[in-house]
Formats: C-alpha cells, structure tokens, sequence
C-alpha cells in the first residue's frame, strides 16, 4: 500500500521510522513537512529522509508544498500528522478533505479537525468511499477505536470516564506523593519535557476536553462541541486539597466524563480512591467504557509519545489495507 | 433502638447476628438489668446504621428471633459523599456555605476538615455529607455546585461510577 506522510514532527518520524523498519507492505510515495515536499512513486528512502531533515531541516524540495504533495502524488492513503490547531483545524482541515475528495483514505493523529468538523469529514469520506481513522488522537497508543469499533461491537456504550492528560496526571501525582505545590510539580513536569512551555492546553482541560469531544462524537455522533464540555482545571489545586484526600484514603485525578442519559460532558478534577482503576501514576492514560453486554471495560496504556502515537497510527494503517486496499 | 428479650444464654449474640446479616453496623450496645423488669426478660438499647431500605427486613428477622422491639429510633442521614472545597473559604462566609445545604433539608454536613496556609492564600476543605439518599444527595450537591460558583470556590466531587 502507498501512503503519503505529512508532517514531520515527533510523530511523523515516528511513523516514517516504523514504516521504514517493519515489513508491513507500507511504501512512502510522498512526504512533507512545513517548508519542503518529496515524491516518489517507487517509494521513497526513509532513512536518507529522516538523515537530510535532521542535518538541514529539510525533508525534500523547498518548491514542493504539503498541499503539492497531497494533490499530486500517488498513494493509497495519507497520514496527517501535523500539528494540532484546535480553533480553526488548519492546515490539517484542508489536507484532509482534498485527500477524501481524491478517494485517499486518511489517517490522522490530528485532533482538531476531528473535533471541529467530524460529522462534515465522515460524510465526505462516505461519500467517497474511503475511511478516515484517527485512533491516535484519544490516548495515544491505547487502541480505543478499534476497541470500540470491533472488539465491543453490539456493545450499546452507556458512559465513560477517563485520564486523557499524562501531563495533568503526571502533577497530581507529583503533587501528592512529595506535597508539591502545583507551580514546583509543573516546573518539574517541563524539566522531564511532560509539559510545554504554555501548559494552558493541558492543566485547564482543554486536551481532555477535546479528546471528550471526540470519543462523545464517535460514540453517540451528538454533535458536540469543545464550547459544550463543562471544563474545570487542575491550575488552582492545593498541595492541602490532596492531603485531605489523602487522610480519606483517597487521591484527587483530572477525569474527562461523559454520560449522555445524564447529559454529562464533563472535564474535572475528581476525588477517586487510590484503590481506584484510574488511579494510577505517572504520565499514562486510561479509560473506563461502561457498556450493556460487556459492563465496565477499562484500558490503562501510554497517552503520548513519538513511537507509541505510531502504534495507533499504524493501527489504522493497517486496518485499511487489510479491508480496502489488500495489496502491497 | 430498644429491644427486649429473654435473658437466657445465647439471646443476645442471637439478637446482633440479623443486624450483620442485613448489611448493618453496630456503633454500640447497652443492656441493664433493671430491678423493676421481670426476671428473666433483659432491656437492650442498640445503635446501628442501617443500609437504606434494609429496616423492615432486620424487624422480620428479629421477630423470628423472638426478640420483642420496644423502639425504633429514627432513621437517619446514612449516605455519605465526601467533597473538598478550595478558596477564600473564610472571605466568602463559610457558615453560610454550610447553612445553604444544612438549610434545605436534603443533607446535613457532619465533618468539615480545613487548611488554612496564611492570611490571603486560597484554604482547602473537606467536608462530608450526609443525607438519606442518592437522590437528596444529588440535589444537595447540586447547591453545593451552585454556591461554589457564586463564591469563586473549586468543588471538587467524587467520581461516582454513572450509568
């Protein structure tokens, strides 16, 4: 199968590094990054790619564009792995839909396309008779899509609730194990590289809340909005807050909720036992399905991270030539 | 509550096993020999909490027991949530924060842990609620919920499992 790869970031080359690795069938005929673009229909050589980028920072021909490369060459699908605008989705909106409107399948690690305009993408991508994945937006490597699409399939899913943010978990745990403040345990965040230098997406909810947005969409396909999630923070927690949780045999977790019969859409900090499914430490991410048939099911795995988003997106890869395209 | 049964060996280990086997708690028992009783009948006055909806069935078990029931006391407040609370806690009137739930009768607060790091820092509280059921208890978070955001104050609840 053919595939172009746009974007070349920590994922991008985490996906280019795995396709060049394993012998999965998968041929890069096209790739882009922000300020150059390669094609090649008898496939392209990842690892002199990757070399040139790293030493110029260019991955090919500063006259190709992205958008050159995602009209123009031969492929079977396109990975869309640029970075994240969550208010307008672009350029990844754009990328996205001249790929559908071409009969490429996509798969995209993306989230705000996805959030903003899900129900517009999969139409088009009905209407064009392709499929468009994106299992590496919700908690990175936890295959949650595939989850819900094949191995609960049948399953009515009545609710679910989460840690969808490794950063935010990452400083509660900092916060009750040594009784930091929230300012030391972020700083320490950013030291290990958890956190970016604006933490705003992260510690207010916003991440879980669009990954909420997501899940909610691809589950219930209601409808809903970033602007509809009822988001609190963990920016104004207390080192004394988790004490007092502590005292409970209890701990206090970022957990993203959804309930559509309680017309629940929630990102909020919450107090949990430590005994808890969802308490755990560290940076990883997990979610809670709860279903008719198969009751509560919860997947606990890592939320970020450059090869481990390839897992997901080789995931979806994979999927789709194994049920569209079955050649190699 | 008071119950009364005959004193004879066995009857009051007899009389504690029902409230067990209903899911109930013993906080404390007391029994005297009151002079002005029959001999052989004992007087014993148990404190207990009852999971909701189990009282009738601990009255049947208790009556096959041949205990005779004197008394119930009244059931109350026996579902509890805790929450914790952070914010000018002090500024902002904490005892009329406690008084809007105590004051719509859908729960009563029975602890209230605090923190205060200094003058002007935002204080941490923890407060357990207490009320007799989910749905009292619902609603009382529910002003809690709105008292908060009047205030200024991060509630934060527990994750309760939902569907």
């Amino acid at each position: 199968m053919k595939v172009a790869l746009i974007g070349l970031g920590s994922v991008g080359r985490g996906v280019a590094e795995m396709i060049a690795r394993k012998d999965l069938g998968l041929t890069i005929t096209g790739i882009a990054d922000s300020k150059s673009g390669l094609m090649d229909p008898q496939g392209i050589d990842i690892s002199r790619i990757l070399a040139n980028k790293k030493k110029d920072g260019y991955c090919g021909d500063q006259d190709l564009t992205a958008d050159q490369i995602i009209k123009n060459a031969d492929y079977d699908a396109l990975i869309e792995v640029t970075p994240t605008n969550a208010l307008s989705g672009e350029p990844a909106m754009g990328y996205i839909r001249t790929a559908l409107n071409r009969k490429k399948h996509v798969v995209t690690s993306n989230k705000g396309p996805i959030a903003l305009a899900y129900k517009e993408l999969r139409a088009l991508a009905r209407k064009n008779g392709v499929e468009l994945r994106y299992e590496a937006t919700v908690a990175g490597a936890i295959p949650v899509m595939h989850t819900i699409e094949n191995g609960l399939a049948g399953n009515e899913i009545l609710a679910l609730y989460g840690v969808l943010n490794g950063t935010c978990n990452y400083i509660l745990t900092r916060m009750a194990a040594e009784g930091l403040t929230y300012e030391q345990a972020l700083m320490e965040a950013r030291e290990m590289g958890y956190a970016e230098a604006d933490p705003t997406y992260d510690v207010q909810g916003i991440d879980a809340s669009i990954k909420l947005v997501i899940l909610a969409n691809t589950i219930w396909g209601n409808g809903m909005k970033l602007s509809d999630v009822d988001r609190t923070g963990i920016d104004l927690l207390t080192p004394d807050a988790l004490r007092l949780a502590d005292e409970e045999g209890c701990t206090i977790r970022l957990i993203a909720e959804a309930n559509p019969r309680r017309h629940l859409l929630r990102v909020s900090p919450r107090i949990l036992d430590k005994n808890h499914p969802l308490v755990f430490e560290g940076t990883l991410n997990a979610l809670t399905l709860e279903t008719d048939m198969a009751k509560e099911i919860t997947l606990i795995g890592r939320g970020a991270g450059s090869i481990e988003t390839a897992s997901a997106i080789l995931g979806d890869l994979l999927y789709i030539r194994d049920h569209h395209v079955q050649r190699t | 509550m008071k119950l009364e049964m005959k004193d004879s060996p066995g009857q009051l280990v007899a009389a504690l096993k029902p409230i067990s086997e209903v899911g109930g708690n013993i906080i404390a028992v007391i029994h005297q020999r009151q002079p002005d009783l029959d001999g052989d009948m004992l007087n014993v006055q148990i404190v207990l909490e009852l999971p909701e909806g189990q009282r009738e069935k601990l009255v049947g078990l208790l009556m096959e027991q041949g205990v005779h029931i004197q008394r119930i006391g009244e059931e109350r407040l026996l579902y509890t949530r805790t929450v914790i609370l952070i914010g000018h806690l002090m500024h902002t009137d904490l005892s009329d924060t406690v008084d809007q739930i105590d004051s719509t009768g859908f729960a009563e607060i029975s602890e209230l842990a605090m923190s205060m790091p200094a003058v002007n820092q935002r204080s941490s509280s923890r407060i357990t609620l207490k009320a007799l059921s989910r749905e009292d208890m619902d609603a009382a978070i529910a002003i809690l919920r709105r008292v908060s955001q009047q205030k200024s104050l991060l509630l934060i609840e527990p994750l309760e499992e939902s569907a």
